[in-house]
């Protein structure tokens, strides 16, 4: 590429080096390009990116203990945790000058129910001491005076969530994400019965997958209808296509629960016709089922658009030529047309499984209990029960699943696989 | 065709339509013997591609039958027929290799994989492209992609072999050495070609015989000399090679000669082909390089044309004249570095022999 020989360096007629003149030229250009895009990226980035990443940033950010309780941080960095016992008057006379300035802001509560994420029965105990620190002895001493007011005080897990939670980021709420703890013992996993959010992660996979799955065994024919039928026909079909584009989403979602439901139109039809009794009415929502049904349904024309994209560049000669050359339909279809429909079988499959794994609607709508997905959970934690770090964990874990198998996806299919259109 | 194992093919009063209302081949009546390369030659939309797709199988004929070395084949599915096929876009499989492509015939056969390759690698040196197994067709030149698709059309030696228009996509020098090479293939195997096309020097330098298909109707079949020498109607001499019009009415017939009379009042003696009674209107063909300018008085038809424009193409130049009305009038001068230099605007003397000139049906 390049023209320059053994040290000679091209330059422009009135001697600028070439290279520094070409720049300039193209400078020009791009800066005016940027100026094209700026608005959008201005608002994207203020209303999207940095939103997300001040969000994102919550899972992992604790400065609350350090803020509320600013002299008993510093004075626990004396005490080991590991020693078995409660730390000495310093550190108590240093939490009574803290917690006195936090029931003053009022803020003692809300560290309270920071610290009771970790280990149940905090947020009283802050409670009770905000209650009970006017009437302490204010000449000490202060540690017989706190454990006299709460036990709890006395025992060294406290002190140790305390200790523990006190640096300004903390793993704790992803590895509550991952159903683990941090113990004095070092991280492990929760007690059988509390783990949840893998058991969730894992639902949302499963269900993502076979919503996928079944995308694809009803797409792939109606986009290969699409690419084979003369236009008029075929423009009629697009319409029904995207009709579900121009309904509420709640609208359809709604009437999969007015179809589905014990009482409702399939079951209902299926008594009637002595298909099953009614007894035996089929449970089809709030379940898995129903969130099945309901999302291939509102995720399918996500499969069909890149399949027909791909699928009306195929030529028919292709296969008629495997045809010509002695190969049946079935050979014809498998061998010839089917591999070149990878690409949007790939694109399709990709859109629809990152569509569904982060959907929140519809399975809140016809999941029930059995039937919902880890955002679910997130929203959960978001809107009602405040804990935003733990959403914010959950939603990062959500995100980095998902960029994972974009990965294995590139590395199995090869991105530049992937074909809209 | 020395080593003749061509398949004959014989259409029997075929007739086609997509529509139910016209008729896009009306009754063809078609013998094809072993080892014959036929060209069915005519404008788009003359039904000449839908003769080919329904020899192939690709779609059934509305009436008549089609038959395969004296088999009805019209309900033998495409893939059962053992026909080879070259398609115009060549449709060779972009997801697989040469090797691939060649060997898929063989494979959907249940070929035996040292045979498999056996073939393939000889069909590839058939085609000259020994070492370009391993690549994907995207990566080929048209003229090889070209190549690759005659090798896997022929690679399951098929007794016949059909191809749509399959030097359309190449440019000029290279479609004129893929007809050579097309026809010594055709020549060394024997098998029967029927090829469609609607480039007539195609069909002439190829061909043992080419079908003329215009309006779902064969025109004329005949040897591509017999095709130009003689053409039978109008369309044929208007679309093989480069003809002269010349518009008038019989006013004598004896025998096989003619006398016409053309628009301006010239009479001229032409050969009776397309011509039925004394009165009829009637088009004279000529092609240009019949007509002379060193004329003796002995010719049978002499007359006067302007010489209107001159261009000059080297080998030969080209003289539009002004000849009986008819001023898009062309003749063909061999160039042989004559003394004699022609002038726009003069008038000169032309002549041609009684048998050049062709009487056909009118042309409107």
């Amino acid at each position: 590429m390049s023209d320059t020989h053994a040290g000679e360096v091209l330059t422009t007629q009135d001697g600028k080096p070439l290279k520094v003149a070409l720049a300039k030229a193209l400078r020009r250009e791009k800066l005016r390009a940027l100026a094209l895009i700026a608005p959008l990226l201005i608002f994207v980035l203020l209303t999207f990116v940095a939103p997300i990443v001040d969000m994102l940033f919550r899972s992992v950010e604790n400065g609350i203990v350090e803020e509320t309780l600013p002299k008993t941080v510093v004075a626990l960095q004396e005490w080991d945790p590991t020693s078995g016992t409660v730390p000495d008057e310093a550190v108590f006379v240093a939490l009574y000058d803290d917690m006195a300035v936090a029931v003053e802001e009022k803020t003692h509560t809300r560290l309270g129910s920071r610290l009771n994420y970790e280990a149940s029965g905090i947020s009283s105990l802050f409670r009770k001491t905000g209650r009970g620190i006017k009437r302490m002895d204010e000449a000490g001493p202060f540690k017989e005076q706190f454990i006299d007011l709460d036990k709890d005080w006395g025992t060294v897990e406290t002190w140790q969530v305390l200790k523990r939670f006190s640096p300004r980021y903390t793993p704790g709420y992803f590895l509550n994400a991952f159903d683990a703890q941090q113990t004095a013992n070092g991280i492990e996993l929760k007690p059988e019965d509390e783990r949840i959010y893998m058991y969730l992660f894992g639902r949302t996979l499963f269900l993502s997958v076979a919503i996928t799955v079944s995308c694809l065994l009803l797409g792939y024919p109606i986009a290969y209808l699409l690419s084979a039928l003369p236009l008029r026909s075929s423009n009629l079909l697009m319409i029904l296509v995207l009709l579900p584009f121009w309904t509420s989403l709640l609208v359809r979602t709604s009437a999969w629960k007015v179809l589905l439901q014990q009482q409702g139109v399939i079951n209902d039809f299926l008594v009637w016709t002595g298909i099953i009794s009614d007894a035996g009415r089929l449970v089809m929502i709030n379940n898995q089922t129903g969130t099945i049904i309901a999302m291939t349904h509102i995720l399918l024309p996500f499969m069909i658009l890149p399949l027909y994209s791909v699928m009306k560049t195929i030529s028919p000669s292709y296969v008629r030529a495997a045809k010509s050359l002695g190969a049946n339909d079935w050979t014809a279809f498998w061998r010839v047309y089917f591999p070149q429909t990878i690409p949007g079988i790939g694109a399709g499959a990709v859109l629809v499984f990152i569509l569904s794994i982060g959907y929140y609607i519809t399975p809140e709508l016809v999941g029930g209990t059995s039937g919902i997905f880890i955002s679910n959970r997130i929203a959960y934690h978001i809107s009602s029960s405040l804990n935003w770090g733990l959403g914010a964990a959950l939603g990062t874990l959500l995100l980095v699943a998902v960029l994972v198998l974009f990965v294995v996806y590139d590395k199995i299919v090869g991105i530049d696989n992937v074909k809209l259109g | 065709m020395a080593n003749t194992r061509g398949a004959a093919v014989k259409y029997d009063s075929v007739q086609k339509s997509y529509d139910g209302e016209t008729l896009v081949v009306k009754n063809l009546n078609l013998d094809i013997p072993p080892g014959e390369f036929l060209t069915m030659l005519g404008p788009s939309g003359s039904g000449k591609t839908t003769c080919l797709m329904m020899l192939a199988g690709f779609e059934p004929a509305t009436h008549g039958e089609i038959y395969l070395n004296d088999r009805p084949i019209n309900n033998v599915p495409p893939h059962k027929r053992g026909i080879g096929m070259v398609f115009q876009n060549y449709a060779l499989f972009p997801h697989m290799t040469v090797a691939e492509n060649l060997a898929f015939p063989l494979q959907v056969r249940g070929v035996g994989k040292a045979e498999q390759q056996d073939k393939v690698k000889r069909a590839l040196e058939m085609v000259e492209l020994g070492a370009f197994g391993n690549r994907r067709p995207a990566q080929l030149s048209g003229g090889q992609q070209q190549r690759v698709a005659v090798a896997r059309a022929l690679v399951f030696d098929p007794e016949l072999v059909l191809m749509d228009e399959p030097l359309g996509a190449l440019d000029k020098q290279l479609r004129e050495q893929m007809q050579y090479e097309i026809k010594h293939i055709h020549e060394n195997l024997g098998v029967t070609v029927v090829y469609v096309t609607h480039d007539q020097t195609e069909a002439l330098t190829m061909s043992d015989r080419v079908a003329v298909f215009n309006d779902g109707v064969i025109q004329q079949l005949s040897t591509p000399d017999d095709l130009y020498e003689d053409p039978q109607n109008s369309f044929v001499a208007q679309f093989i090679g480069e003809n002269n019009k010349l518009n008038g009415k019989v006013v004598e017939i004896n025998g096989s000669e003619c006398l016409v009379e053309i628009d301006d009042g010239t009479k001229l003696k032409a050969d009776k082909v397309n011509v039925a009674a004394v009165g009829d209107r009637t088009t004279l063909s000529l092609r240009p390089e019949r007509v002379e300018f060193d004329t003796v008085d002995t010719m049978d038809n002499l007359v006067n044309g302007r010489i209107e424009e001159l261009i000059y193409l080297g080998d030969h130049i080209r003289v539009r004249m002004n000849v009986g009305g008819n001023d898009e009038f062309i003749v063909k001068v061999r160039n042989r570095g004559e003394k004699r230099k022609l002038a726009v605007g003069e008038t000169v003397r032309v002549g041609w022999a009684l048998n050049d000139c062709k009487a056909l049906d009118a042309v409107v």
